[in-house]
């Protein structure tokens, strides 16, 4: 028996996640009358256990990055020169003036066009206020998310245990930060560490996506916080941010921000509940 | 520079003496960004050169090559994914690697490599690893780059569309078609060393 011709990249699209709602409920209702579409998700399913059982990656040699360190710490002198060859930010060079006339024309256009910028520059600041006081403490949990990874040092008590992990953090921070397992919804909890954020010490909770590390960094919210979760992306890592019980979370990862309120979500409906 | 100049310059540019100053922090700044956001890739930007190359000094070449490139154009970098905008790079390289090794002809990444790979070389492997890395290798492309983007870097179809500049449709159908290849070299595997046991 074999699959139908036509639901053949619905399959694909369905173990990689990659499909709307509308199509994910076709397919699936498809699923229970198509003994032969069950059959082909089951050998695309066995493929990709597989694949994700064996460690198949490659790691960067030692030498090599050596070498890339070296060659961007050389690189970054030189990157100097250039740098101040380069014209100050706006220099259209269509609006240079050629003569009297055009001189004087163009000096209203320039005269207009600043007011707007002014205009556009003081509205930017107004809106971006309240992301300016956050933009540090990300930089500081990209920062602590990146030093997990790089250093390999992800978590201090590495369990899939809710129940170790919680009783771990007492008498280390003076906080009690909620720890669920959301394995069922794909992030499988995997360990607990402490880690530094503005001179205090914070609960790392982390979890796994897949490939992925998801750091969930948990503190005392300083200031009244909206509950509801603000989502972010910066230097290409998301971050989401939420509060709920007098506790600030910031979730950090390199998956999709999509993915990552999926967490957010995942993780609230179980300390709820 | 006119008029334009004069009347803007002291708005953007405060002090010109403290403009060096100022560019030689900035420089240093961007290099630093430039580490905190790229290093982290480095082994997928290597696992990716990898099996495009599937060759470990040609990758090495390629990745350090990638890694200039890509820090002397980091400021094209528009803050989204990272690792997709380093692989590009990555991919670039290599296409550029394959065609000076062909006498400056340049050839699609698709038709890069004849596969030489048999599968004398498959069951000559000895760990069950080694011998899934040498069954991804003997894909052709550009069924095994679509294949290790998805799998083994989890790109969404849409990265690995923008990636390897095809539509997403193509992307789809060519994953389908790895993960059966893929399907039917493991099963015959399986099936020859059952024989030989």
């Amino acid at each position: 028996m074999s699959a139908c011709q036509d639901k053949l990249l619905l399959l694909h699209g369905l173990v990689d996640d990659e499909l709307d709602a509308a199509n994910s409920l076709a397919i699936e209702a498809h699923l229970k009358s198509c003994p032969g579409c069950s059959e082909e998700l089951a050998r695309i399913e066995a493929v990709r256990r597989t694949l994700a059982g064996a460690s198949l990656g490659h790691r960067a040699p030692d030498a090599l990055r050596n070498r890339i360190d070296q060659q961007l710490a050389e690189a970054a002198p030189r990157a100097r020169p250039l740098a101040s060859q380069r014209p100050p930010e706006v220099a259209p060079s269509r609006w240079q003036p050629a003569g009297g006339a055009a001189a004087i024309a163009s000096r209203g256009r320039w005269a207009s066009g600043g007011a707007v910028m002014g205009l556009a520059a003081s509205l930017a600041l107004v809106f971006a206020m309240p992301q300016l006081t956050t933009t540090n403490m990300q930089d500081q949990l990209v920062a602590s998310h990146v030093r997990s990874l790089l250093a390999n040092h992800l978590v201090d008590i590495p369990t899939s245990n809710r129940h170790v992990v919680k009783p771990w953090f007492n008498g280390k921070i003076d906080f009690a930060p909620p720890v669920v397992d959301l394995a069922d919804r794909g992030f499988p909890l995997v360990g607990g560490r402490l880690d530094y954020i503005d001179g205090k010490t914070v609960a790392a909770i982390v979890y796994h996506r897949r490939l992925h590390s998801v750091n969930l960094f948990v503190r005392p919210a300083e200031a009244v916080l909206p509950e509801v979760g603000f989502t972010t992306r910066h230097d290409g890592y998301s971050l989401v941010r939420w509060s709920r019980g007098g506790l600030e979370f910031w979730a950090v990862s390199d998956i999709e921000p999509a993915e990552l309120n999926q967490f957010r979500e995942a993780f609230e409906a179980r300390t709820q509940a | 520079m006119g008029i334009g100049t004069r009347f803007f310059r002291p708005r953007l540019v405060s002090s010109t003496r403290r403009r060096d100053d100022g560019d030689a922090a900035l420089a240093a700044a961007r290099s630093e960004q430039f580490r905190l956001v790229m290093l982290p890739h480095l082994d997928s930007a290597y696992n990716f050169a990898r099996y495009l190359a599937r060759d470990a000094t040609a990758a090495e070449d390629i990745v350090q090559d990638a890694f200039l490139r890509a820090f002397r154009s980091f400021d094209s970098w528009r803050g989204d994914s990272a690792k997709s905008w380093l692989l590009t790079i990555v991919r670039n390289c290599f296409i550029s690697s394959v065609a000076a090794r062909n006498g400056g002809e340049v050839v699609a990444a698709a038709e890069a490599v004849a596969d030489v790979d048999t599968p004398e070389s498959i069951l000559a492997a000895r760990s069950e690893a080694a011998m899934l890395r040498a069954t991804i290798e003997s894909l052709p492309e550009p069924f095994r780059e679509t294949l290790v983007l998805r799998e083994l870097e989890e790109l969404s179809y849409k990265e690995i569309a923008q990636l390897t500049n095809v539509p997403i449709g193509t992307v789809m159908s060519r994953i389908a078609r790895a993960r059966t290849m893929l399907a039917e070299l493991l099963l015959s595997r399986d099936e020859g060393r059952r024989a030989q046991s």
